[in-house]
């Protein structure tokens, strides 16, 4: 995961209560027939984000951003862009463009006609139209394909006539819809980066609809996480990944394991739970705001687990036996698949720091001890 | 006993008391040719194979015989055999043999370059008027609920269930004077003397556009109903209204639409003999009825062949250039 501009506090406005959000979602609701797509949204994004609208098929997303663009309308609630409500405006007089999952390039076009097409919608001179496309071909480094049909491309560079298509407008906010679902691992990535780059660039604020965590972790400044209709989390990355706030989130989000338990110690700087699933206790180094006896659960991901070949001395807490049932080797790291004593499996993931030798490997069906730090464990209570 | 039933059934036979005939079966027989069809022709020639004999037998065939009429020479009530324009004569020398004069007369003879023109400008109309009226069906049904449009499909099949005939019979009864349409005019007051529609070219454009309107619909709608929505989202997304949409969009990707329904509609229009002669005009006659008129009222066989060899000729040459270069720009769009 690329952190982008985490710390830049101007770049943040969600922080800021006085920011004027760019749009508004107020308990927007779409239902088809009896089938309630998209339920009570209200979100609130701002000028120059990269706002990623991720969730798993059918949870509503896609209907969301089909909303904004104006190709559905709204069952109930309102959508306002730029103070401005955007309920009676057809798609073609939104200052919104969209790139679609498909690309919907123009079969019968050559890559500069697809490109002007929405430019010739403006009344523009001739030649404001053709500097204009070339500029933007250059930016997305087709230039030489211009005369180009569609048919004649890679998937990668009928992407980029796509982008530069619902880019050449300038709309004042741009719709992407799995901009990158179409494209190999390795294209995906490079183009992820060549986003962000335009976004910056062009300071365009971006929509961006996927079911890729690592796609929306890579691109956004802040994810709204989206199950059956509903918005169930928004933050940024780090946020959505290490302070999930539902059961939902933090398993949809990476692996995690999860323990039931109840809360026996509640403080303001720790917290116990008791954990019959876990077989122990769980130690965390911060309070949560929960009634004593509440049933809650602790959720550790893999990557912050350690495993230990010998019990660590004097610890009782955050520390559990197992049995290693599984191993996977993925080059960069391994996961092992530990059954403890209470016969739940654990997910534990290990960077493969070293090359080991045979002995000094973790071994199948080796007795090992699993330990964690005391800040992280999330506790959760839905 | 073990090691013969290991082998094939053939082997087997061709190894028993009989194996010599079998032998020759096998080699000669119908399973050595089937073999042979399967290893030298694959299966999509075989299947090509099949349209084409058909059109070699009962079109060129046919076509070559005609040809040959009308290069004989014409006598009063002559008829057939007439004399091949190519024969070997007795000395081993090649004979060759053509009469032009059907042809030349052809030329020098108005009626048949008027009835020729007014054809073609029938035919032209005519497929235009279906293009008119048939695009917006066609689109209409293609943008239809996917239960209904067989419905729809189906209600434009339904004439011909009905003879061809009855139906063009059935106008007569609706144009002429006294008519279903000239009586209604004037129950309501429009009229006051009857609308002369029976034995005029509008009369043949409303048999011609009634009857030929399915032959543009079916073309048009599937071609409409392969259109990717999405691309009309992205042209409504671009600032395209409606209208632009469809005329920058649909409209240039339905053209093979277009062409074939067009095709379908002019080609047997330009040739129309039944309702020319039912509904329409008896001082312009179109040029099939014309054909038909040499070849039985004047039995005049060369010159007959003649006309149908040029209209042939007028007809298919320029459709064949033109689909040659449909065809280079269908192939170029699709990779």
């Amino acid at each position: 995961m690329t952190e982008q501009r985490r710390n830049d506090k101007k770049l943040e406005p969600w922080r800021d209560p006085r920011a004027e959000p760019y749009i508004r979602f107020e308990n927007v609701t779409k239902r088809f027939g009896d089938f309630t797509a998209v339920n009570n949204v209200s979100l609130k994004i701002y000028r120059g984000e990269i706002f990623c609208l991720l969730g798993g098929s059918g949870c509503g997303k896609s209907t969301l951003l089909r909303m904004m663009a104006g190709f559905e309308s709204v069952s109930g609630g309102n959508i306002f862009l730029d103070g401005q409500d955007m309920a009676d405006i057809p798609p073609y007089e939104r200052p919104v463009n969209m790139m679609f999952q498909s690309y919907a390039l123009f079969p019968h076009m050559t890559v500069e006609k697809n490109v002007a097409f929405g430019l010739e919608q403006e009344k523009l001179s001739q030649s404001e139209i053709a500097s204009r496309v070339s500029d933007m071909l250059e930016i997305v480094q087709l230039g030489q394909f211009a005369a180009r049909k569609p048919h004649q491309l890679s998937g990668g560079q009928r992407q980029r006539v796509a982008l530069a298509r619902s880019l050449v407008k300038r709309p004042k906010l741009l719709l992407l819809d799995e901009p990158l679902g179409a494209l190999d691992k390795k294209l995906r990535e490079h183009t992820q980066f060549e986003l962000i780059n335009i976004q910056e660039q062009l300071g365009v604020t971006f929509i961006v609809v996927t079911h890729d965590q690592e796609e929306a972790m890579t691109l956004a400044s802040r994810i709204g996480v989206m199950n059956r209709g509903e918005i169930v989390q928004v933050g940024t990355p780090t946020e959505i990944y290490e302070f999930p706030t539902s059961k939902f989130v933090a398993d949809f989000i990476g692996s995690v394991n999860m323990f039931e338990g109840v809360l026996i110690e509640d403080l303001p700087d720790h917290v116990r739970i008791q954990s019959n699933e876990l077989g122990g206790v769980v130690y965390v180094d911060h309070g949560i705001s929960a009634a004593p006896g509440a049933v809650v659960w602790a959720a550790i991901r893999p990557e912050k687990i350690n495993i230990l070949r010998t019990p660590p001395p004097d610890v009782r807490e955050n520390c559990v036996r197992g049995v290693v049932k599984e191993i996977a080797y993925m080059g960069d790291v391994s996961t092992y698949l530990v059954k403890i004593d209470t016969d739940k499996i654990v997910r534990v993931t290990l960077p493969n720091i070293e090359r080991l030798s045979d002995d000094e490997r973790i071994l199948w069906d080796e007795t090992v001890y699993l330990t964690w730090h005391s800040s992280s464990p999330i506790v959760i209570s839905q | 006993m073990a090691n013969s039933r290991a082998l094939p059934a053939h082997a087997r036979l061709r190894s028993g008391r009989l194996g010599p005939l079998w032998d020759l079966f096998f080699r000669f027989g119908p399973l050595g040719w089937s073999h042979y069809i399967r290893s030298h022709w694959a299966g999509q020639r075989l299947v090509i194979a099949i349209p084409f004999l058909w059109l070699l037998v009962f079109f060129v065939v046919p076509f070559l015989i005609v040809l040959n009429i009308s290069f004989a020479e014409w006598a009063p009530l002559s008829r057939p055999p007439y004399e091949p324009v190519l024969r070997w004569l007795e000395d081993g020398a090649l004979q060759v043999k053509l009469v032009f004069a059907s042809y030349t007369y052809l030329l020098h003879e108005p009626l048949y370059v008027s009835a020729w023109l007014y054809s073609i400008k029938v035919a032209a109309i005519s497929t235009l008027f279906c293009l008119l009226i048939g695009y917006p069906m066609a689109y209409a049904i293609a943008r239809s609920e996917p239960s209904v449009r067989n419905i729809y499909l189906m209600l434009i099949i339904l004439p011909f269930w009905t003879s061809f005939l009855l139906r063009v019979y059935a106008w007569i009864g609706l144009l002429k004077n006294d008519g279903v349409i000239n009586q209604f005019l004037m129950w309501l007051g429009v009229i006051d003397s009857p609308l002369t529609m029976m034995n005029t070219s509008f009369a043949v454009y409303i048999g011609i556009v009634y009857s030929y309107l399915p032959f543009m619909i079916l073309p048009l709608y599937s071609n409409l109903e392969k259109h990717d929505q999405t691309l009309l989202e992205a042209a409504s997304d671009l600032g395209a209204g409606p209208v632009r949409s469809f005329l920058r969009v649909t409209l240039p990707l339905s053209i093979p639409g277009i062409v074939a329904g067009s095709l379908l509609v002019f080609i047997p229009a330009v040739g129309e003999y039944v309702i020319p002669s039912l509904l329409g005009r008896t001082d312009q006659l179109m040029i099939a009825k014309l054909l038909a008129d040499e070849f039985f009222m004047n039995r005049d066989w060369p010159r007959a062949s003649a006309v149908a060899t040029v209209m042939l000729l007028l007809l298919i040459v320029p459709i064949m250039i033109f689909q040659h270069f449909q065809n280079k720009e269908l192939a170029a769009a699709k990779k």
